[in-house]
């Protein structure tokens, strides 16, 4: 009995030492990894927060400002704008991408012929990058020279750029245009994954379509939901190239998000300081965002998807 | 407990070695697309025909007498090019020559020393100083000293109309602001937009401001803007400039959509040459593009062209102009001396030589070069090269563009307010004063 214990004793701290010393071999391995993230992530975030309290208009020499461009961002009401704006397009966003690409994953997840197709049309906007669809819809919207005039249906051809509240309305609608397939993709592959036998024990409970939609799908989909939307909504924080492209942030502000007015304040008005106060909030608002949507989903992360199973 | 040994001590050493592996990857990023290979020297320059073409042409002729001092050229929108070689500056990354307007951003970039003083190098080739039209060394000169060559041609705002809807309607071009709130109703009752503008691109609606101002308030209110004198954007005459252009805009003024159009895409003129807007207040730059593109809008005259009507009561002297009175060329201080020497010969003999001179002419620009009187007069063009000339000419006061005679940093709020000012999302009141802060930034 007790030799036992001992051996077992001896047995376990060997196993011990040699895990440990396989950790330090893994530590070594993740050597590059760390390098990157110091080199690529965490030396511009504190470039970027040293620059926050310095005077820089990013040509000449750098000087200390304490804390005069935090004070002069957080008073500026055009921080105030950017921030309303970069909500209200994560909300709206959410909003309109999350039941379109629900259902259009659920039903190109079926597995006629004729799906496959429309798959692939369907997926067609997710190919192209955010500049050319901005210069596309640009021209097309164009109301002297656009597609509503080319087709003869002058009503069409509203100045859809130029007011402020149909600008901001088709950024929304581009930007849903250009991601809607690719969360699509998620849900097609979340529904995939759905066992065929729970849907199989429904039919013989005499469940409705509906009823299977809502009793067996969205529930079995909640993590793909959680997933897609940390991907919209933290996504949402770094639009930047296609509204660049289309509206520069204009017209007026009515367009100019969190990403842009940093980029506007650093590049364009060579006031690198405040752009660096909102790249740090920008970081912030990140940040939170992240955690409060991880814990959305992690609250019951030991349990089964697979219920019943 | 022997693991957590293990792996703070990995850390420890991943930390003490960090330091060098980030002095490693940086140490990489001398040689930036600036720079140019084999000696030559480097030059960004604005994409667009026909300018495009006659540089390419005076460098690919610079290139074959001189074979070791070839420049090679990138080319880049006008938007996109001020903010890319602002970058490059700062970043430290800038080609040999620096393409600019001169006047606040030049002030930048001379007193942070990232351009050449190139005064000197001027008092030993008084030849290629005494070239030029002594006003277009205004914008080059900051503190006493020239930091560029000035180069290409004069370009003052011109308004520009179409004459033939000008005959369909049965009108004159406008003389006075009343005039144009007069054609503004006559060419809306006819279906045709009485402006076009291309306001996305927002120094389009700038030049309207730069002009408004100067004929209410004459050329010393912007002067004291430029100055940084307090309180110089409360002057009266810029909330009546204002007044003005709200004015001009609730009485649908400007062409449907106007804050959605670019001028780098030409819209704006093409609006005009299509017969979709009547007039067109633009850079006498756009002549060339419009007789290129136009399908014989130019060629067949029904293009005309007119300076900018003078407001009733105002100060300001009929005959000033606005625009630009050259383009600039400055020389990187970080550039090697090879490339600086390949750069200033480049200048003396490749840039303004007799080819590019005539280019610029027969596309239809009036070149910053003394004794051209006579090529402009044999030019198809010399209508209007004899116009922009004489308007550069006798000009007594010629304001360089605001959003280049001002620092980046007050151009951007500017730009901004001008945007807004014309969606009347402000008051002429709240642009004068936000306009007042920025003085002295």
């Amino acid at each position: 009995m007790s030799s036992t214990t001992a051996h077992r004793a001896a047995t376990g701290s060997r196993k011990i030492e040699q895990a440990g010393q396989q950790k330090s071999a893994l530590a070594w391995l993740t050597l590059p990894a760390v390098i990157f993230f110091v080199v690529f992530a965490l030396a511009p975030l504190v470039g970027v927060l040293v620059l926050s309290f310095a005077n820089w208009d990013g040509i000449g020499a750098i000087g200390a400002a304490g804390l005069e461009n935090w004070s002069s961002v957080l008073t500026d009401p055009g921080l105030y704008n950017a921030l309303g704006l970069t909500f209200l397009i994560m909300i709206v966003s959410w909003l309109v991408q999350t039941p379109i690409s629900l259902l259009l994953g659920v039903f190109t997840a079926g597995t006629q012929r004729y799906r496959a197709a429309l798959a692939v049309l369907y997926f067609l906007p997710l190919l192209l990058s955010s500049a050319a669809v901005a210069i596309a819809y640009k021209a097309l919207l164009d109301p002297n020279f656009g597609l509503a005039m080319g087709l003869g249906l002058p009503f069409l051809a509203q100045d859809w750029l130029g007011v402020p509240q149909l600008a901001l309305g088709l950024v929304i609608f581009v930007i849903a245009w250009q991601f809607v397939p690719f969360h699509t993709l998620i849900y097609q592959g979340g529904v995939r994954q759905i066992p065929k036998s729970l849907y199989e024990a429904a039919q013989i409970d005499g469940a409705g379509i509906l009823k299977q939609f809502f009793h067996i799908t969205l529930p079995q989909l909640k993590y793909t939901i959680i997933t897609s939307s940390t991907l919209m909504v933290v996504g949402s924080l770094t639009y930047f190239d296609l509204i660049f492209v289309l509206t520069g942030g204009g017209p007026g502000n009515s367009t100019r998000i969190l990403a842009l007015d940093m980029y506007l304040r650093g590049f364009r008005a060579n006031l690198m300081g405040p752009a660096s106060v909102i790249a740090v909030i920008l970081v912030v608002v990140g940040l939170v965002l992240a955690l409060f949507l991880q814990r959305l989903g992690g609250k019951d992360k030991q349990g089964s998807q697979l219920e019943g199973l | 407990m022997k693991q957590f040994q293990s792996s703070r001590r990995s850390f420890l050493a991943l930390a003490a070695v960090t330091p060098f592996a980030v002095m490693a990857t940086s140490a990489c990023g001398t040689s930036g697309p600036g720079s140019a290979s084999g000696g030559g020297a480097s030059m960004w320059f604005l994409s667009g025909e026909p300018n495009q073409t006659t540089i390419q042409k005076a460098v690919d002729a610079f290139g074959s007498s001189n074979p070791d001092n070839k420049i090679a050229v990138t080319y880049f929108q006008n938007d996109a090019y001020k903010t890319k070689i602002k970058t490059a500056i700062g970043a430290g990354q800038a080609p040999t020559i620096v393409y600019g307007w001169g006047g606040g951003t030049l002030k930048t970039y001379a007193e942070a020393n990232q351009v050449e003083d190139l005064t000197s190098w001027f008092e030993a080739n008084p030849d290629l100083k005494n070239k030029f039209f002594p006003a277009s060394f205004g914008a080059a000169t900051v503190n006493g000293k020239i930091y560029a060559l000035p180069n290409q041609y004069v370009a003052p705002v011109v308004l520009f109309y179409n004459k033939e809807l000008f005959e369909k309607a049965g009108v004159q071009p406008p003389k006075t602001w009343d005039d144009v709130m007069s054609l503004v109703k006559t060419f809306n009752d006819m279906g045709v937009a009485p402006f076009s503008l291309g306001g996305q691109s927002r120094w389009t609606s700038m030049m309207w401001l730069e002009y408004l101002l100067d004929r209410i308030g004459g050329a010393e209110v912007f002067k004291a803007i430029f100055e940084g004198k307090p309180n110089a954007w409360m002057d009266p005459a810029v909330i009546e400039t204002g007044t003005k252009i709200q004015e001009l805009v609730s009485a649908d003024g400007f062409i449907k959509g106007f804050s959605s159009i670019t001028a780098d895409s030409k819209a704006d003129q093409a609006l005009l040459f299509t017969g979709k807007a009547a007039m067109l207040l633009q850079g006498s730059w756009t002549y060339g593009p419009m007789k290129k593109e136009g399908q014989n809008f130019v060629q067949n005259g029904k293009l005309g062209f007119v300076t900018f009507p003078t407001v009733p009561g105002g100060k300001g002297d009929p005959k000033n102009g606005v625009g630009n009175p050259a383009q600039y060329m400055s020389i990187s201080a970080k550039a090697t001396d090879k490339e600086k020497e390949t750069a200033k010969k480049f200048f003396k003999d490749g840039i303004m030589t007799e080819t590019v001179i005539d280019a610029y002419i027969n596309s239809g620009s009036v070149p910053i070069v003394n004794g051209i009187e006579d090529k402009l007069a044999t030019s198809p063009d010399k209508d209007f090269l004899n116009f922009v000339y004489d308007l550069a000419k006798n000009a007594p006061n010629f304001q360089q563009s605001w959003d280049q005679a001002l620092s980046p940093t007050a151009a951007e709020a500017l730009l901004n307010n001008i945007d807004q000012l014309f969606l009347k999302s402000i008051t002429p009141q709240q642009f004068a004063q936000n306009m007042n802060a920025t003085l002295g930034k």
